[in-house]
């Protein structure tokens, strides 16, 4: 042996520096598993979180009545008609429903000192909007006594769900001690439960002042119709300008510069497709504000360098000897193109798209720039035109309008639609592995 | 070379440096090393022929632990080096890697400057203690691997920029600068022109006077200019292990003459 | 008849043409296809495309060019001296628009007649009273002048539409004319229509570049605007950002860019550290199992839509952040130093949560494209695993993972809903990440999301800022994918 290093020792011993360079090499491996650990953790907060606040929603607080449909006060005149009964406000119902509670509690014998008032400040201020429409749509019914099931006013809902408590309402004008006593007697004798809460999902968004009506229904329909303008036109588009560029653009310097554009295209910040949409759909084109069709030409403006580019690599994972063969038998190159190597590519196209759509379902910034926001989106659209041409809303549009009223009843709503929304695209991109695991090829 | 220096050279070292037994390796489902014994002797080039996937590589891979990093690969056996199990739970295959320095198929300088290249063993290894003194070490290593001339104006320029030859007689100089006890090389000159070829042969000639170098190759002529010993792996297993002279002239086993005359392979 | 029937009608009329087109052809040829030069289905596409693209071709570029056109011709009748100070043509024409959009409305409700509408008198008649109640609101009273301008822009739209309709229905027949009469067993039918569909895919690739031209005209063009009523020394030099929707804003984008590059730098300093160790951990040191079940789960993060994030900035970071730094003697640390929940560091935090994953797997990408031979090399010499990746790895990989970051940075700095919920509206230059702060992206939001003209400095200044966030995201990106193209170049 003639070559004595500094490491000429046993192996079987560690040398010193052997032992600090192994604890550094310890070190260096924790702040990865740290890394690893410190996102992960941030994921389940995320979810938990989500989880957590936005469960309760799907619940919701009734309380059963029986209202006696008072002749006198709804159908004054007594004839059964229609434009009569519609002329009598929802002012006219409330009295109904006072006297519909104060029924109940004498009727349970429960001593409460509220005024007839407060104890209307139990149910939902859409309560009279309820009767009235159930008259107008059975006037038949006028002057029987009808179960109904009313909604709880959101700061009852929220006492039974734990988010409003006794010390917590001391400057609150909407709610008082005695009410929730009041609410605690009524829940021991079954006039007042808690249940699934349909409503959320498929119902319409509600005013400031009833938190508890407010649903995803109609905002998910607004989502719909963009997503279907987003679908309709991305595709096609995507995959010919993919088609194009891959298998006919010429190497010159035009096709360099549309290549350098859609992966530059990909990476501009989304609200700026929110920007071009105000000034050439809507101060331009005049198109109208919040219409779903205006978001989903935005959305595919935005969705159609990730669709393009997805594309393009599907296209370019079928070899070459594919096209060579349908040449080879006297196809044209665009009979190649069309009979074989696009149906061969599908897959991947597919879940390239249902990618794209998905993100394009979350989107919010360009939303808030074509009006989807701070529409109270009220009324389901009646028909597929007016689906795309009349204001509406869309689901991340709809969170973020809930996120910014003052009442908390809505944060629980903003929680729970994005469930709702995760639910959606959980599905989408669970379709989208599936799709690529099972038809994925390799050559 | 002649016979004649071959026998002169066998005289000085008779040492074994590294003793092999039972060695059995898996990748995965495959049965890559079957039962290889081996004794490989200090200051001398010994040589691995065989065909592709014959288990050579594997096997020299095994002797600086250079398989540890591929997570499917399973050992056992004995591989003593100096008379300590390198595959003993208490050795840091850091330490071992030291001792048992490695080059390889493709010439891979690191994107650092020549000098840097070549400092980088004695940095990690706390081998100097004054700047003189690794530049000393630096100089030794590229004057030992024959490159001293060629860099020697330009050591801060990057050693990517080499060409293919000098690249790897860089590798060379970084895995002597590290004064292994052994030396590995994988199929060195596989990516090298006849020339570079000529000088990185010359080179394991002179550095199989200083220390064990082991080296795997393709060319059946490459192992009979630059080897003093020969090992003929087939499918897995050692086949024959012996004098070159006589591996190449007078093999025992049929299976060596038959890819010795080119009958497989 | 609205474009949505015309274009029903185009479609119908496209699939007539492909039976009648095909069933031509082999009649032509005796019912044999093999007489045929091309398939039958060609013949038939043939029609069907010579009836609906170039009528539809025609139908897009009239869409887009009668609102102009109009505007220019009705905006040059309206006499300049009507034109108050401090305002432009811009407001006078959203008001001619509103009238006649007003009088289409009255007059399908039945409430004026068409000939009520023609006779008119704009002193005499009430229109903004009769207007708002229709809910069309007017800023003032109509005068003469406006409602001429309005009636002959309903007029001439309505005229524009009637000659579009008969424009676009005359080339569809031109186009079924002359494709059916050609149809004959010996045209070459699958030529044209492949020239034909070559020429389709070559106007949806060049689609990408004219959004591109579209992004930078529309903002460009607002922008001169905005330019002509504000000075730009000012808005690029001067610290102040104060809109006031009466006139007079100072609008400077230097604070606005401050807090957009402070938030960012947060963002980065969470996101660059967690994401590239978490990187280096997967790729060089967990084992398949962990790398298969941590990959996705992170990839997770980068799915969640950002208005999540935006929610989780507002109603759980930043009410955490308070109870640790503010509230003073109820809080955690005693401290009174945040007064609401939006701050730079809120919104900061979250943002590099939402960045981890980007910056995780690009980096990833990046340091396994370095080659193995590499890592080899450096263990063969015996480094350590860490001595490798910091000695070895990290800097043949650091060109791409400079890269990675300032994608990064250029998705940090045009993000808009974390900022919007978790950062504030207030503008100023200060360096306390507690304070709230403001952003380019927010005050784009709410410059045009308030309720003012759209032709005030304070709206047009939204198109200004876009248009400098474009510039800034677009040169981030376009350096970064320089450096990392070469990066890649480097290993192939």
């Amino acid at each position: 042996m003639i070559t004595q290093g500094k490491h000429s020792g046993s192996l079987l011993t560690q040398s010193a520096r052997t032992k600090k360079r192994n604890a550094a090499e310890t070190r260096f491996k924790a702040y990865g598993i740290a890394a690893i650990a410190v996102s992960l953790l941030m994921l389940l907060v995320l979810v938990t979180t989500i989880v957590s606040k936005g469960l309760g929603a799907y619940q919701q607080t009734f309380i059963t009545l029986q209202v006696e449909l008072l002749e006198k006060k709804i159908d004054k005149k007594g004839n059964r008609i229609l434009a009569d009964i519609k002329k009598v406000s929802t002012f006219g119902y409330a009295p109904l429903i006072k006297s519909a509670v104060t029924a109940k509690v004498e009727e349970l014998g429960i001593e409460t000192g509220l005024k007839s008032k407060q104890l209307v400040g139990l149910l939902s201020k859409g309560a009279a909007a309820q009767l009235r429409d159930f008259v107008i749509n059975n006037p038949d019914r006028i002057g029987d006594t009808v179960e109904f099931r009313f909604l709880a006013s959101s700061r009852v809902d929220g006492y039974l769900k734990g988010r409003v408590h006794r010390d917590s309402i001391a400057n609150d004008k909407n709610i008082s001690p005695a009410q929730l006593d009041l609410v605690d007697a009524l829940m021991a004798a079954g006039v007042i439960e808690k249940t699934f809460n349909i409503d959320f999902i498929i119902g319409a968004d509600a005013s400031d002042q009833r938190p508890e009506a407010a649903g995803m229904g109609v905002a998910m329909l607004g989502s719909l119709s963009m997503m279907m303008v987003v679908l309709a036109l991305a595709l096609p588009i995507g995959v010919g300008a993919s088609i194009y560029l891959e298998e006919f653009a010429p190497k010159n310097w035009i096709t360099d510069i549309i290549e350098v554009n859609i992966s530059n295209l990909a990476a501009v910040p989304s609200i700026v497709f929110g920007i071009l949409g105000l000034a050439v759909f809507i101060n331009y084109m005049h198109l109208p504000m919040s219409a779903p069709l205006v978001g989903g030409l935005v959305l595919t403006l935005m969705t159609l360098p990730t669709i393009i580019i997805s594309t393009r690599a599907a296209l370019s994972a079928v070899p070459p000897s594919i096209r060579d063969a349908a040449l080879g038998i006297g196809a044209s190159r665009m009979q190649a193109v069309f009979h074989h190597v696009l149906p061969l590519a599908a897959p991947g196209i597919l879940t390239g798209t249902i990618l794209g759509l998905a993100q394009a379902l979350g989107e919010t910034a360009p939303l808030l720039l074509i009006g989807m926001v701070g529409f109270i989106a009220s009324n389901a659209p009646d028909s597929i035109a007016s689906g795309l041409m009349s204001p509406n809303s869309a689901m991340p549009a709809q969170i973020y309008e809930w996120a910014k009223r003052a009442d908390p009843a809505f944060y629980e709503r903003a929680w729970g639609g994005i469930i709702l929304l995760l639910l959606f695209l959980v599905t989408m991109n669970t379709v989208a592995v599936i799709l690529r695991r099972r038809f994925e090829r390799r050559w | 070379m002649n016979d004649m220096t071959l026998m002169e050279r066998k005289v000085e070292t008779q040492d074994i440096k590294i003793e092999a037994s039972d060695v059995q390796v898996h990748y995965g489902d495959t049965h890559a090393i079957k039962d290889v014994n081996v004794k490989i002797e200090d200051k001398t080039v010994t040589a691995f022929i065989g065909p592709s996937g014959c288990g050579k590589s594997t096997f020299l891979r095994c002797l600086n632990r250079m398989n540890d990093t591929i997570q499917t690969c399973r050992f056992t056996g004995k591989i003593l080096l100096d008379g300590e199990d390198i595959y003993d739970k208490r050795v840091d295959p850091v330490q071992l890697r030291a001792k048992v320095g490695m080059v390889f198929q493709k010439p891979n300088p690191f994107p650092k400057s020549i000098y840097d290249n070549v400092a980088y063993g004695p940095k990690i290894h706390g081998m100097f203690n004054t700047k003189s003194e690794l530049d000393e070490i630096v100089e030794t290593a590229l004057r030992r691997a024959a490159i001293w001339e060629e860099v020697k104006d330009r050591l801060q320029a990057p050693g990517t920029g080499l060409s293919g030859g000098q690249q790897q007689r860089l590798c060379i100089a970084r895995a002597v600068a590290t004064k292994p006890e052994v030396l590995l090389m994988d199929e060195p000159c596989s990516a090298l022109d006849p020339i570079a070829t000529a000088q990185v042969e010359e080179l394991i000639d002179e550095l199989g006077q200083r220390f064990s170098v082991v080296i795997v190759t393709h060319s059946m002529q490459q192992a009979a200019r630059v080897s003093q010993k020969t090992a003929f792996f087939h499918m897995g297993n050692l086949v024959e292990f012996g004098e070159t002279g006589q591996v190449f002239t007078n093999p025992k086993d049929p299976r060596t003459e038959s890819y010795i005359t080119g009958r497989i392979g | 008849m609205t474009t949505f029937w015309l274009v029903a009608c185009l479609i119908l009329l496209s699939a007539a043409g492909f039976a009648l087109g095909r069933h031509r052809a082999l009649a032509s040829a005796g019912g044999q296809v093999r007489n045929l030069h091309s398939l039958p289905n060609y013949y038939g596409a043939n029609v069907a495309l010579s009836i609906s693209v170039p009528a539809l071709a025609v139908l897009a570029v009239w869409l887009l060019a009668q609102p102009m056109f109009i505007e220019t011709r009705v905006a040059s009748t309206i006499p300049s001296h009507l034109i108050p100070e401090n305002t432009n043509i811009g407001l006078m024409m959203s008001d001619v628009r509103r009238i006649s959009e007003g009088l289409n409305i009255a007059i399908s409700q039945g409430i004026m007649s068409k000939s009520e509408v023609v006779f008119l008198d704009a002193e005499t008649s009430d229109l903004r009273s009769r207007l708002g109640s229709l809910g069309i609101a007017l800023g003032s009273d109509v005068r003469p002048e406006i409602l001429d301008a309005a009636r002959s822009y309903r007029s001439m739209s309505h005229d524009g539409r009637l000659m579009m309709t008969i424009v676009v229905g005359l080339l569809a027949l031109i186009g079924f004319s002359r494709s059916y009469g050609r149809t004959d067993k010996d045209y070459r039918a699958r030529n044209v229509v492949e020239r034909g569909v070559m020429g389709l895919l070559i106007v949806a690739a060049s689609l990408a570049v004219l959004t591109t031209v579209g992004i930078v005209f529309s903002m460009l063009f607002e922008t001169v605007n905005f330019f002509g009523q504000h000075g730009w020394r000012d808005f690029f030099f001067g610290t102040t950002w104060a809109p006031n929707f009466r006139g007079d804003s100072e609008l400077s984008m230097l604070p606005l860019l401050w807090g957009t590059l402070y938030i960012s730098f947060i963002a980065l300093l969470v996101a660059v550290p967690v994401g590239l160790f978490a990187a280096i951990y997967l790729s060089e040191y967990a084992t398949a199992t962990t790398r298969s079940f941590a990959k996705p789960l992170l990839e997770i993060l980068a799915g969640i839509p950002t208005i999540v994030y935006g929610l989780f900035a507002l109603l759980t970071v930043g009410p955490m952040l308070v109870k640790v730094f503010g509230r003073g003697d109820q809080g955690l640390l005693g401290l009174d130093w945040m007064s609401g929940a939006t701050s730079v560091l809120t919104a900061g935090l979250v943002m590099g949560i939402m960045l981890i994953p980007f910056v995780s797997s690009l980096s990833d990408d990046i340091i396994n494209a370095v080659p193995q031979s590499m890592r080899d090399g450096s263990l063969g010499l015996g480094a350590t695993k860490s001595e490798t990746v910091r000695q070895v790895v990290i800097p043949a990989a650091l060109p791409g993972i400079v890269g990675a970051v300032l994608l990064a940075a250029s998705r940090a700095i045009g993000e808009t809903m974390i900022v919007v919920m978790g950062a504030g509206a207030i503008a100023k230059l200060s360096v306390n990440p507690l304070e709230s702060m403001t952003t380019i992206t927010t005050r784009i939001v709410s410059q045009l999301t308030g309720d003012t003209d759209f032709s005030s400095p304070e709206t047009l200044v939204a198109f200004a800022l876009g248009l400098s966030l474009f510039v800034l995201t677009l040169g981030l990106n376009i350096l970064a994918l320089y450096i990392v193209r070469t990066y890649r170049e480097q290993y192939d």
